[in-house]
């Protein structure tokens, strides 16, 4: 019993930066941009996260600064995707390589270095019901902010209108330009706040988690998190499932380790991506017969008004 | 004058060839080098050491160019990069990972002129020398450290790869833990990976969740201590000094130093001495060492390795002298038997007191 919530505690701890990461680039899908970049993105929030956490001692103003940061680091992709209709593809790997690079070079000085960072902190009332509590509700806030944002995001994509204009958007952009609505406008602001996300779950890897930066330190969680906005079909809650079921698994393969349990981990490492592969032949098959599920129709392809501007 | 140099060089020049040299020294300002590293030079661990001995070439041969690649994944990748190198006119290439050993060969065959080095491999040719530290040295002594310090004498151990060389570590780690305390055990927890601090993280604390009140090492990033410190349990480093990332839980590392290493190797290239040789370098050349204890360290656990470490520097004993029982507890070296280099070299058992599994295909 006690392994099992250590190992879904810890199902919850490493699974929060692919979260984060899926979350802010399924806000950027469904305004039908398609982003690569989330490694390099992901890794230019935990640099920043780290280096102001380190200089300002205030791990929260690290996180802030990934954010925004991020946020303008991803409007250069939505610039060559947006405005100029470039290739999303080329653009979005060309950030994860800038990303990459960029944080490589800049992060030198803080290497070797640890910070204090952000603590656990038990969340009252709540980290006290038997099983759930330890399980969720005994990690650092910036897990709780996870569990708010995709109850947040659940709600904001179905059940509001700015959700309904932003799905719009990325299903049909003619359809919502004639409806009246700034398609450049409302993709701008859908690329540079889903960044801004992406990088918190890199500043999370830095500041909450490993409290230290080093060069890569994402090591694959971006290309993840881009396999897990398709396992969940573009939904927030399904994107917890998956990046708790990728946390999970790698947390409880080593947990088996161990404790001296001899199953093949390659196997149990596969998993995820089995079910990854498997959901985007569901969805495939599906898109065959014209059901959409949750992708959003114009993915990927740039937007011209018919008029020649 | 000037005349009478250039003589001098071609003498010496041709005197040397006749002495069927299969390399030409090679003049300091015109020897390009390239290295290939694994990780990040910025991982403070493994690449971050070779790349302090790159730079001591550099120190030590002004004019000597050095070109490095750094992130080059194991397999066929890295070949590219060896390419590239040679194409650039690099005489002598550096590879620094166990995994690039089939294409250094393979690269090698094709360039029979440029100089290949091997770094932790066992496979050699005309022109593929090799070199390596004996760091299971380093190792032993600080198993002594930890076997003498563990309580619950569970000692953790999160580990990048099931090869030869982590698994050597492992053994050395392990006789040295049950030489100072016959009860310890070393729990091995495999990450199939050099680098990604987050996995190290989880490995360290399943490792601690399992019992492990102290932790060793194998992988290159400084997550590993980081998580210890921050969970109040003792760790022993590995790399470079890792009292960066455990400033109160570390007690010591084992560590490289590649300086000299790289400087006797290039002073050989240039100087037309190069031979493809295995050179595996001993505790007595300083390529290997324990960085200074933490306060936390009794007096009798250093004299403990004080003694030990002036058995193996003076030759009278090391580490793989036998007896020495696996897993299972059968005897596999027999009293007064020495390990060989090669058997050394391709470790594929565990030794007793060790808890883990070797995957069958290695």
């Amino acid at each position: 019993m006690e392994m099992v919530v250590s190992i879904l505690a810890a199902a919850v701890r490493s699974g929060t930066p692919i979260l984060f990461a899926t979350l802010g680039e399924i806000i950027i899908e469904k305004s039908g941009i398609l982003n690569l970049g989330l490694e390099g993105i992901m890794l230019i929030g935990a640099l920043t996260g780290f280096s102001v956490s380190l200089v300002s001692g205030n791990p929260w103003l690290g996180i802030m600064a990934a954010f925004i940061l991020g946020a303008l680091i991803t409007l250069i992709h939505g610039f060559i995707s947006i405005t100029l209709r470039g290739n999303q593809v080329v653009s979005g790997l060309a950030m994860t390589i800038f990303g990459t690079g960029v944080s490589s070079l800049m992060g030198k000085a803080f290497i070797g270095k640890t910070i204090p960072g952000l603590l656990k902190t038990p969340f009252p009332v709540l980290n006290r019901i038997p099983f759930v509590g330890p399980i969720f509700f005994n990690h650092d806030l910036l897990v709780y902010f996870s569990f708010f944002l995709v109850i947040f995001l659940s709600w904001f994509l179905i059940s509001t209108r700015i959700g309904l204009n932003l799905r719009a958007v990325g299903d049909s952009p003619r359809a919502a330009d004639a409806m009246g609505l700034n398609i450049n406008r409302i993709r701008y602001l859908a690329v540079a706040i889903g960044g801004g996300i992406v990088a918190i779950g890199g500043a999370y890897l830095s500041v909450a988690y490993n409290k230290m930066w080093t060069e890569s330190m994402t090591a694959g969680r971006g290309w993840i998190a881009v396999a897990l906005v398709i396992f969940a079909i573009w939904n927030p809650t399904r994107a917890a499932l998956g990046a708790y079921l990728f946390g999970g698994v790698e947390a409880f393969q080593l947990r088996l380790q161990a404790t001296g349990t001899s199953i093949p981990t390659p196997l149990l490492l596969m998993l995820p991506y089995l079910l990854t592969v498997c959901v985007l032949i569901f969805i495939s098959i599906g898109k065959g017969k014209g059901i959409l599920f949750g992708a959003p129709a114009s993915l990927g392809q740039p937007y011209f008004r018919e008029e020649s501007e | 004058m000037n005349k009478w140099v250039w003589l001098l060089i071609l003498v010496v020049f041709f005197a040397m060839g006749s002495v069927a040299l299969a390399f030409d020294p090679i003049p300091a300002e015109d020897l390009k080098i390239g290295f290939v590293f694994v990780g990040p030079v910025g991982d403070g661990g493994w690449s971050y050491m070779h790349d302090q001995g790159r730079q001591a070439i550099e120190k030590a041969f002004p004019g000597v160019t050095t070109m490095y690649a750094e992130s080059v994944p194991e397999g066929p990748d890295c070949a590219r990069v060896m390419e590239q190198f040679v194409r650039n006119g690099a005489q002598l290439v550096f590879a620094t990972s166990f995994g690039y050993m089939d294409q250094v060969i393979e690269v090698a065959k094709k360039y029979p002129d440029v100089v290949f080095m091997h770094c932790s491999g066992y496979k050699m040719a005309d022109n593929v020398g090799l070199y390596f530290g004996r760091m299971y040295q380093a190792r032993y002594l600080s198993g002594l450290v930890a076997g003498s310090m563990t309580k619950s004498n569970i000692i953790g151990f999160p580990a990048a790869h099931p090869i030869p060389e982590v698994i050597r570590m492992i053994n050395a780690f392990t006789l040295g833990a049950r030489k100072a305390n016959p009860d310890a055990r070393v729990k091995v927890v495999w990450l199939y990976s050099w680098f990604d601090p987050g996995k190290e993280k989880e490995a360290t604390k399943a490792l601690i969740d399992a019992g492990a009140d102290m932790i060793g090492m194998h992988a290159d990033s400084g997550s590993t201590p980081q998580t210890a410190e921050e969970s109040g349990v003792y760790v022993i480093g590995y790399n470079n000094d890792m009292s960066s990332y455990a400033p109160t839980k570390c007690l010591t590392s084992s560590v490289w130093d590649w300086s000299t290493i790289y400087v006797d190797i290039i002073k050989k290239v240039i100087e037309g001495n190069w031979k493809p040789i295995d050179d595996w370098w001993g505790m007595d050349t300083g390529i290997v060492k324990l960085t200074s204890f933490s306060q936390d360290v009794p007096e009798e656990v250093k004299t403990l390795v004080q003694e030990e470490q002036e058995k193996i520097i003076n030759g009278t004993w090391d580490v793989f002298w036998g007896p020495i029982k696996d897993q299972n507890g059968n005897e596999k070296i027999a009293e007064g038997q020495k390990m060989s280099d090669q058997d050394i070299l391709s470790f594929s058992w565990f030794v007793e007191g060790v808890e883990g599994e070797i995957p069958v295909s290695q």
